[in-house]
């Protein structure tokens, strides 16, 4: 929780240390003002006083209400712009951070949690800021000082009002004690019930289709019970805060001025007024006390949550990406598009075992090297060490003669096109979705854009759009189908005129003709590409010049088509189970 | 205790198209709550009224004090303590009352939730499918839970508050002006000018709170999509453009925020202001009418307190206004959703079909998802009990209308289909779903044991009868590899692979074990051996059922009895393979396009 703070500048630390100064004269102010009041209780109470001195009393009374409320508008200016300032640095500091992180640490955090930890976190300190140099600050000071002023006026006061506090505090405690630790049940029940309802609407034709009506409502109906049950509970015992407040608010003055009847009654005849101006005074004073009490307790049970929010921020902040660039900018060689593995291993962090092991081929420059094999033989994680979203832990990789450690990431990224197995749209237009990010080989012609989509077979949809090229895209493409997503995605890494094209599994949402057409166009508009795709279906590979078979990791079997389904059963028997015999036969 | 989404927005900018009616729906739901409202609201006044009793006491009590002060026999400290005891007996029952008036309320409105949630949860299932073509299951999912909550929690705090409040304030006008009314002037003018000030940078505030909330919205999404588009970004060089945008919005968002913010943080000072305001302007002329003798000095004490009783409610009306803004928005969307037309009323209907053969007849089937655009044109076929019928397409080609129309999700808009020769729209929806088996390509599971996942809401099911069907489908042996086998609870953590969640649907189709199948196959995401495994089990569910398949993999399909061939959601040819591949038509171009080779 305090290690989060190390993040303030020189300049809010200045800002934080003149808002203390103004709290401690707002305070000063504010208590100045019962001063007064005895004052003028002093002058009402004694015959013969000039009214003149009231007036100045009550001048100077003003003049403390309204310094006190310039004091506590600066510090809300401090404050506001502290806060403001600093979680607004620190979620850049968290953006930048996460854009340097490769795979594994966002997996390692997941992309919601990353997502949580960059918003709602950030908020949540936000408001601490603001909050705390207003009321964190401010309570103790007001409560030990007002507490100050009043001990030397009457033990018997003195103990009325820490009555009263303790009062209060003790029932904050049960109240805490009791309904917090439901407060966080009730976050899993509310879970619970989230679930249960979204079962049942993504189910909605299963449970349809097997009467199941009244089992789901059954299931919904204990959780709702849950949850209004515990609800029910917590909002009971908070229900106690409130009266308390008025009762006790309401109760010190009352006790004052009992206790006061008696301590004037024993008092000698010159004291009497003192006491009496001292009681008025005193009422004032303890309900500041108060007050200052209930505002820390209610900082206190903000506190925790805040507390969680550092530390996940803390969490990805202190977090060391492990793949980190080269330096070089050139291959230092003048092959072009040649991929290279050599005896290429790779373990996820903490795993037992390989998910890849002994991998060895080369591509050269204009060749389709394509791979298959079942779900979990490692196809995708093969393709993805060469943008290094991970890096190999055995062997390695060299693109154009060079391992792909030793590039800069800009050096090496401008070689490849990578199209991902789920097609990533960014809101904006279908220009900007195309042309999106930097490459050195690219001109930002339109030309080149339709080009590109006309290679993806997405001229035909792009152009039926209201603004065809310049159409809208909704954050996340949802306003476009699976397909013409991965088509757009497609053309973003055409559009790159990569020397390398690398597609995960990226046909996949296509239908057969469409899948066709593309490798078609692909195959004569960058010929002297190179292309590594990831396929489960036989009918996207059968061309490749070279098939790579993947079983558990290793390579089962490499060559041509008609050459794989005489030598590798692997590859045969994927093969049968996509086409039949006679099929297979017909070629 | 809500749901913080990334996206969500502040209840304060979002208001209700018409509040009034939506109000009125939220009060005429919780009609059978009115007495227990009602009684909190007596409660609440009442204990409001005794708090407003005090400060007159204390006033008794101050005046009986200076009396004191000239008399030679001192303070009359009987009637003080007999005041005080009065006092003390008025608080605590003030407590008590406030306290039930709480528990009251907290109960009510809990209850009402409830019974709001409950009402939702039927009405999902009692809505017409095409619902949820136009609505996504998070905004059905955000009334649930949001916006109910936001309901309970704004009645919760409003109801009572706008009650109290009301009463606290007449209350306090009430008996400030029967204690001396040139006080009780001072003190409503030094509030209003404290008012005056507040409601002015309110106002301006206004501006910068919704620039907030809407930058913030900006930065989500911007956040979003880059974290989760992370590769994309990297490989295509666009971290640098990426964090640019995210710098020139972050900067946007720190200009309102630090202006909203302190905005907002000026609202406590000058609340506090407005209470030491008129605090002194009631002492200066309280002390100068004291002076002339006009009032005692125990008026002083009293305005004193009625100063903080006056001004609170002020600001409590405002806030419990925005509550009931809030709620209003939220019971708009929660009304909307339970006043969506529901399915028809099938109660009248008496014709039952069982011990079905399995005879399934389409007559000039007319259909279109919205009247004005009709997909399915005039369609007729016939497929006798026991045969098999695929359907084939294009993605995108509407394949699934057919599910949905013999399942009858959806309703014909004119022609017939017949089971047995009787029409399905004679049979209640239960009836015929009675008749059908499903398995979808996506395979829907629920957090529960395998078991519970198998049997589902089919009653009377013996464990044996689980065990065979698993065996059929062949997965009794993975079941009985996990540690706790058929009561293995499936969630997230369960790591259970695309098709064995298909084999698990596969057994909870056999035992409901209905004449009729309908038939998803499986995904193309399935490993080579799985996915043997699952047509093995596929095949044996289709024996002695009349099969409704659709397929994936043309390869699968040839020997169909009848191949419906759809594209762009209607269907365009039909027939057996050979007959189609003869036509010559899509469906022989469908065909043959796998083998092609590009060129």
């Amino acid at each position: 929780m305090i290690k989060i703070f190390k993040h303030l500048r020189k300049r809010e630390i200045i800002l934080i240390f003149i808002s203390i100064v103004f709290v401690v004269s707002q305070v000063w102010l504010e208590l100045k003002l019962p001063d007064y009041m005895a004052e003028v209780t002093k002058l009402v109470q004694t015959d013969g006083s000039e009214m003149k001195d009231v007036w100045i009393a009550g001048g100077k009374m003003l003049l403390c209400a309204l310094g006190s409320l310039v004091s506590a508008f600066i510090v809300g200016y401090f404050a506001a712009q502290v806060a403001a300032g600093f979680s607004s640095r620190l979620r850049s500091k968290l953006f930048n951070k996460v854009g340097n992180f490769s795979m594994e640490e966002i997996n390692g955090f997941s992309t919601d949690s990353l997502i949580t930890r960059s918003t709602n976190d950030i908020t949540q300190i936000q408001l601490l800021v603001a909050m705390g140099l207003q009321i964190l600050i401010k309570a103790p000071i007001m409560a030990v000082w007002a507490v100050c002023k009043i001990l030397g006026k009457g033990w018997q006061w003195t103990a009325a009002t820490g009555g009263a506090v303790l009062f209060l505090l003790i029932v904050l405690s049960v109240v805490m004690i009791f309904a917090y630790p439901k407060f966080k049940i009730v976050q899993s029940l509310t879970d619970n019930l989230n679930r249960v309802t979204r079962e049942n609407l993504t189910g909605v034709r299963v449970v349809r289709a097997y009467n199941a009506e009244n089992y789901q409502e059954a299931k919904f109906n204990r959780a709702n019970d849950e949850l209004t049950n515990t609800n029910i509970f917590t909002f009971r015992f908070m229900s106690v805060m409130m009266p308390s407040m008025t009762l006790v608010m309401g109760g010190i003055s009352l006790v004052i001025y009992w206790i006061g009847a008696f301590m004037i009654n024993q008092a000698e005849a010159m004291d009497k007024l003192t006491v009496f101006s001292n009681m008025v005074v005193f009422s004032s004073y303890a309900v500041q006390v108060i007050m200052s009490f209930v505002m820390l307790a209610m900082i206190f049970i903000m506190l925790p949550r805040t507390a969680v929010s550092a530390k996940r921020i803390n969490e990805v902040l202190d977090t060391k990406p492990k793949i980190n660039e080269g330096s070089a900018e050139k291959s230092g060689t003048n092959t072009i598009g040649k991929v290279e593995f050599r005896n290429v291993g790779f373990r996820y962090p903490d795993a037992a075992e390989n998910v890849i092991e002994g991998i060895s081929f080369t591509a050269e420059k204009g060749e389709t090297v394509a791979f298959i094999g079942s779900t979990g033989s490692g196809k995708s994680t093969l393709i993805n060490l060469i943008p290094r979203f991970y890096d190999a832990t055995e062997g390695e990789i060299l693109v154009d003669g060079l391992n792909v450690k030793d590039y800069k990431f800009e050096a090496l990224n401008n070689k490849l096109g990578y199209v991902p197995q789920k097609a990533v749209m960014f809101s904006g237009t279908v220009s900007s979705n195309v042309s999106y990010g930097e490459n050195a080989n690219k001109d930002n012609g339109i030309d080149s854009i339709k080009n590109a989509i006309a290679i993806a077979q997405g001229t035909e949809f792009v152009e039926k759009m209201a603004d065809t090229y310049d159409a809208a895209i909704a954050q996340g493409g949802s306003n476009i189908s699976g397909g013409q997503k991965q088509r757009l995605a497609i053309a973003r890494a055409i559009y790159r005129k990569p020397e390398i094209l690398i597609f995960d599994d990226s046909f996949s949402a296509l239908d057969y003709k469409t899948d066709r057409a593309l490798r078609n166009m692909l195959k004569k508009e960058t010929n002297d590409t190179t292309t590594l795709i990831v396929a489960q279906r036989i009918g996207t590979i059968k061309d490749a010049d070279k098939i790579i078979v993947l079983d558990e990791g290793k390579i089962a079997g490499m060559g041509t088509h008609s050459e794989l389904l005489i030598n590798c059963d692997v590859y045969r028997q994927i093969a049968l189970s996509q086409l039949s015999k006679e099929e297979l036969e017909n070629e | 205790m809500s749901n913080h989404g990334p996206m969500k927005g502040s209840p304060n900018t979002v208001k209700a198209k018409n509040l009034g009616k939506s109000l009125k729906s939220l009060v005429s739901y919780c009609k059978s709550y009115v007495p227990f409202i009602v009684v909190a609201i007596i409660l609440a006044v009442c204990g409001t009224i005794f708090s407003l009793i005090g400060p007159n006491k204390l006033q008794d009590i101050t005046e009986i004090i200076e009396d004191g002060f000239m008399s030679p026999s001192g303070i009359d400290t009987d009637k003080i303590t007999k005041i005080a005891i009065f006092l003390v007996v008025l608080y605590l029952l003030g407590f008590v009352f406030n306290y039930m008036q709480g528990f009251i309320m907290s109960t009510v409105t809990q209850k009402i939730s409830r019974s709001l949630r409950t009402d939702i949860s039927r009405k999902i299932n009692n809505i017409p499918l095409s619902y949820f073509n136009k609505t996504s299951f998070g905004d059905v999912l955000s009334r649930v839970t949001n916006d109910v909550d936001m309901i309970g929690q704004s009645m919760n705090q409003s109801i009572v508050a706008i009650v109290t409040a009301v009463t606290m304030f007449f209350g306090s006008l009430l008996m400030m002006f029967v204690t001396n009314a040139l006080m009780a002037v001072t003190a409503i003018v030094s509030t209003i000018i404290g008012f005056a000030l507040m409601m002015f940078i309110m106002s301006r505030s206004q501006k910068y709170f919704i620039q907030q909330q809407r930058e913030l919205g900006r930065i989500d999404g911007h956040i979003e999509e880059i974290y989760s588009g992370h590769n994309v970004v990297k490989v295509s060089n666009a971290m640098k453009d990426a964090c640019e945008e995210f710098e020139e919005i972050n900067n946007k968002l720190y200009n309102s925020a630090w202006k909203s913010q302190f905005l907002s943080g000026l609202m406590m000072p000058l609340m506090n202001f407005i209470g030491n305001f008129g605090y002194v302007a009631v002492c200066i002329v309280g002390a100068a009418l004291v002076m002339n003798g006009k009032i005692t000095f125990g008026v002083i004490v009293a305005f004193m307190i009625y100063i903080r009783l006056f001004t609170n409610p002020l600001s409590q009306i405002a806030q419990a206004a925005t509550n009931v803004q809030s709620a209003g928005a939220a019971s708009e969307r929660v009304f909307e959703f339970l006043g969506e037309e529901e399915m028809s009323d099938e109660s009248g209907k008496t014709k039952v079909l069982t011990n079905v053969k399995g005879d399934v007849e389409f007559k000039n089937v007319h259909f279109g998802y919205t009247p004005e655009k009709i997909i399915i044109n005039d369609f007729s076929a016939h497929a006798d009990a026991g045969q098999k019928v695929a359907i084939v397409g294009p993605t995108g080609a509407g394949k699934t209308t057919m599910v949905n129309l013999l399942m009858r999700f959806y309703e014909l808009n004119s022609g017939k289909i017949l089971i047995d020769g009787v029409p399905t729209d004679e049979l209640t929806r239960k009836n015929v779903h009675d008749l059908f088996c499903m398995v979808l390509q996506d395979t829907w599971l629920f957090e529960g044991t395998i078991k519970e996942n198998i049997i589902y809401s089919k009653e009377n099911v013996t464990d044996e009868e689980v065990v065979s069907a698993c065996k059929a489908v062949g997965i009794h042996h993975f079941i009985k590899t996990l540690p706790k086998g058929y009561d293995t609870i499936l969630n997230d953590k369960a790591n259970l692979s695309a098709g064995q969640k298909q084999l698990i649907t596969i057994a909870r189709a056999m035992i409901e074990n209905a004449p009729l199948l309908i038939l998803d196959e499986a995904t193309s995401s399935v490993d080579t051996r799985t996915e043997v495994l699952i047509q093995e089990a596929m095949d044996k569910l289709t024996v002695g059922r009349t099969s409704f398949v659709i397929a994936h993999r043309l390869s699968t399909i040839k020997n169909s009895d009848l191949i419906l061939v759809m594209k762009d959601g209607d269907i365009i040819e039909s027939g057996s393979h050979d007959e189609l591949i003869e036509k010559n038509g899509f469906y022989a171009e469908l065909y043959n396009s796998q083998f092609e080779k590009a060129s």
